[in-house]
């Protein structure tokens, strides 16, 4: 019948056709066999390339990040916009993240070659045999809460006793885990507490469908007071909340490292140009730093659905986990590291504790004295905090 | 054995023929009135003001506060309070339906383009991979459901197979199929293709097998060929079938595309946009209401489209019914 063939003949033409866009449209190319999609959009990475080291190529390296851009990745994102990674030879694609990526697990398989995800996570796929090494730690603090409303009365770790206590789970839970237990809670148990996953918004603490939130500083707590009270018609205001930080309990964790696949750091090249990444990419933080509205647009050109004043808040709150750093940006705390490795080993996330080399720093170090010698304030003593006014909806 | 071996006056007539013997067999129903267009859109209006109402009405016995005023407050501050508030109608969870459709004018980002811009150049990148999916899996459908028809053995020993993969959750495959194709646009367009070519398959196997046994004998007694009576009885009446799946698999070529750009880390369709807006459902749920509408609205252009393509190709079965 020739209206059958007529189907086929479409559908294939169709399908050519379909084949044919992602060519016409550099977007929905894998990111490895273009420049990058958002390039064409940056002026000011264009003309760089000229500035690139004499030999031309650049060196095609990956980062993994662990979730969507957003001013979390700051650093890295404007490392890339400014072009100082090309500056240094290098041609960097950055994969965001979802729901389903595990930076460890990419970077592992060779899908990347730096991943960028919390340091107990890292150490627990470290432990079932991911061959991996920290090189980095831009995150000097913790910057998970748990947020409940005042009439809770929730001001300490013993009071989430008998509460509905929230956490995304995942790995996330550990720091609060570490906490009850620290108090004498067992989160295991439901005649001590209730234990409710929370989905990633903070719709179950507005709905009042639990006691007490797992929040980030630079996410989730500010989703509360850019939400309006029903009540009032106004946004929900910091007098409104309790909130309890875990570094202030002391079980807090490092969070946001760098880290790489160890087979792939032993070669003296990769070394090389591990230590070209982190100057970029501290050059980015530093960059996120000193020009904090520019770092913002910088954000919101590659995250076209994000709020600006979310985004705002979201990258002072940032700064203040990275800055100031004592010994540089992205040098390892060691107390912090023990802390982490102790609050992990109490809450089972790792068995034992780990061996010596999950993380090293000379490569940090040499990024960082590259930085020191151009001139760059790498510890950021006299940093101080952006005031960010807080907008409705994050708008 | 091809047409030209036939003796040429049966031939000629042999479609005409067949459609004759089987008629109401192989038409789709005669067009009535009541599908015509003006009728569709006069009832998806009526449904469409009958749920705002329904909502509305919600909100306005049950909701949060409605509150109505300047920026100040100064010239008129009017407030509504609901008497018997409910949680599920908050503002939260069911957003004031002017705040969502105002949402598609409203910058998606402070000074930047109107949301619904944005949500059109996410759609049409989702739409691209959605098609290619839709595509391949019907091309494959139609292979695979043709295959069958003809092999009673293979249908036996692979349709097990075919109903297996759909009893996994696409979630637990899209990850997989990520870390094979290594994340880009061809894992996007495979999950489509996945959720796609199960309807056709099936419905292509009982299409082929659903022409009335008297127009094969018919066939035989011409001493048609196998292909012969596939192309002349079997396709065509297997037609309203396939279109019946491919109205089911335009729709899921959406959500599988959308499901699949998620662990693909792709950043320029629609599934970073519900993930963004979901992850802060708290503070602006109203923006998320707007592109599960908009989505919705892809889903079903997808689906006219292949009604209007069914309408033009079995435009002439019709004809033979009157």
């Amino acid at each position: 019948m020739k209206k059958f063939a007529l189907l086929i003949a479409v559908m294939a033409i169709v399908a050519v056709f379909a084949a044919c866009a992602p060519a016409v449209q550099p977007t929905a190319v894998p990111p490895t066999t273009a420049p990058q999609p958002t390039a064409a959009a940056q002026p000011t990475s264009a003309p760089q390339a000229t500035s690139a080291p004499s030999g031309g190529a650049l060196t095609p390296v990956t980062l993994q990040l662990q979730w969507v851009p957003q001013s979390q990745f700051c650093g890295y994102y404007a490392a890339l916009d400014k072009g100082y990674w090309k500056d240094l030879g290098l041609d960097v694609t950055i994969k965001p993240g979802a729901v389903e990526i595990v930076p460890q697990q990419v970077v592992a398989t060779g899908g990347a070659e730096f991943g960028v995800a919390w340091v107990p996570k890292v150490l627990a796929s470290i432990e079932q045999d991911a061959d991996l090494v920290n090189i980095a730690q831009p995150f000097q603090r913790s910057g998970t809460l748990e947020v409940s409303w005042k009439d809770s009365n929730i001001t300490k770790p013993e009071d989430w006793k008998g509460k509905k206590v929230g956490t995304w789970g995942f790995g996330n839970e550990l720091e609060l885990y570490a906490a009850m237990r620290k108090v004498g809670i067992d989160p295991n148990n439901k005649a001590d507490v209730t234990i409710v996953q929370q989905p990633f918004d903070m719709s179950l603490l507005l709905n009042r469908e639990l006691d007490a939130a797992e929040a980030m500083t630079y996410n989730e707590y500010a989703q509360v007071l850019e939400a309006v009270n029903p009540q009032t018609g106004e946004l929900y205001k910091p007098e409104d909340l309790n909130v309890i930080n875990f570094n202030d309990v002391g079980t807090a964790m490092l969070q946001d490292g760098i880290f790489t696949r160890g087979d792939w750091i032993q070669d003296a090249k990769n070394q090389e140009t591990a230590v070209k990444f982190l100057e970029g990419a501290f050059k980015g933080w530093v960059f996120c730093r000193d020009n904090f509205d520019d770092a913002v647009a910088i954000v919101l050109k590659y995250g076209t659905t994000l709020g600006k004043g979310h985004q705002a808040w979201q990258l002072n709150e940032i700064n203040k986990l990275i800055w100031p750093s004592p010994n540089g940006i992205g040098m390892m705390d060691e107390a912090a590291f023990k802390r982490t490795v102790e609050v992990a080993l109490g809450s089972q996330a790792i068995k034992a504790a780990p061996k010596d080399g999950v993380y090293r720093t000379d490569l940090a170090q040499k990024a960082v004295d590259a930085l020191k010698a151009a001139g760059v304030d790498v510890t950021g003593a006299n940093y101080k905090p952006e005031t960010v006014e807080i907008t409705k909806g994050g708008e | 054995m091809t047409e030209s071996t036939l003796p040429g006056a049966l031939v000629k007539n042999t479609e005409d023929d067949v459609m004759d013997t089987l008629g109401a067999d192989v038409s789709v129903p005669p067009p009535d009135r009541s599908r015509s267009l003006g009728m569709m859109l006069l009832r998806f209006a009526l449904v469409f003001v009958f749920v705002i109402v329904l909502w509305e009405g919600l909100k306005f016995i049950g909701g949060t506060p409605w509150r109505f005023s300047t920026n100040d407050g100064a010239l008129f501050n009017f407030t509504w309070f609901p008497p018997f508030p409910m949680k599920f109608a908050s503002d939260l969870n069911m957003p004031h339906l002017w705040d969502i459709f105002g949402a598609f004018i409203q910058p998606a980002q402070r000074n930047g383009p109107p949301l619904i811009q944005v949500l059109a150049q996410a759609a049409v990148v989702t739409m691209q991979a959605a098609l290619a999916g839709f595509v391949i899996g019907t091309l494959l459908g139609l292979l695979l459901g043709t295959i069958f028809a003809h092999s009673p053995l293979l249908e036996r020993a692979l349709v097990p197979y075919v109903v297996a993969s759909q009893t996994i959750p696409i979630l637990a495959i899209a990850p997989m199929v990520v870390v094979w194709l290594k994340a880009g646009w061809w894992s996007v367009a495979l999950l489509a293709a996945y959720l796609c070519f199960f309807p056709v398959t099936i419905n292509t196997l009982r299409g082929l097998r659903s022409p009335d046994p008297r127009a094969i004998e018919l066939m035989k007694s011409y001493a048609a060929s196998r292909w012969t009576t596939l192309w002349k009885v079997r396709y065509p009446s297997a037609l309203p079938y396939i279109f019946t799946a491919l109205k089911i698999a335009a729709t899921t070529a959406i959500v599988g595309a959308i499901i699949g750009e998620l662990p693909s880390g792709l950043g320029e369709g629609l599934g970073r946009v519900i993930l963004n807006f979901n992850s802060e459902y708290a503070i602006r749920p109203h923006k998320l209401w707007a592109t599960i509408l908009f989505t919705a609205l892809v889903g079903i252009l997808f689906f006219v489209t292949v009604i209007l393509v069914e309408r033009v190709m079995t435009r002439n079965m019709r004809k033979l019914e009157s």
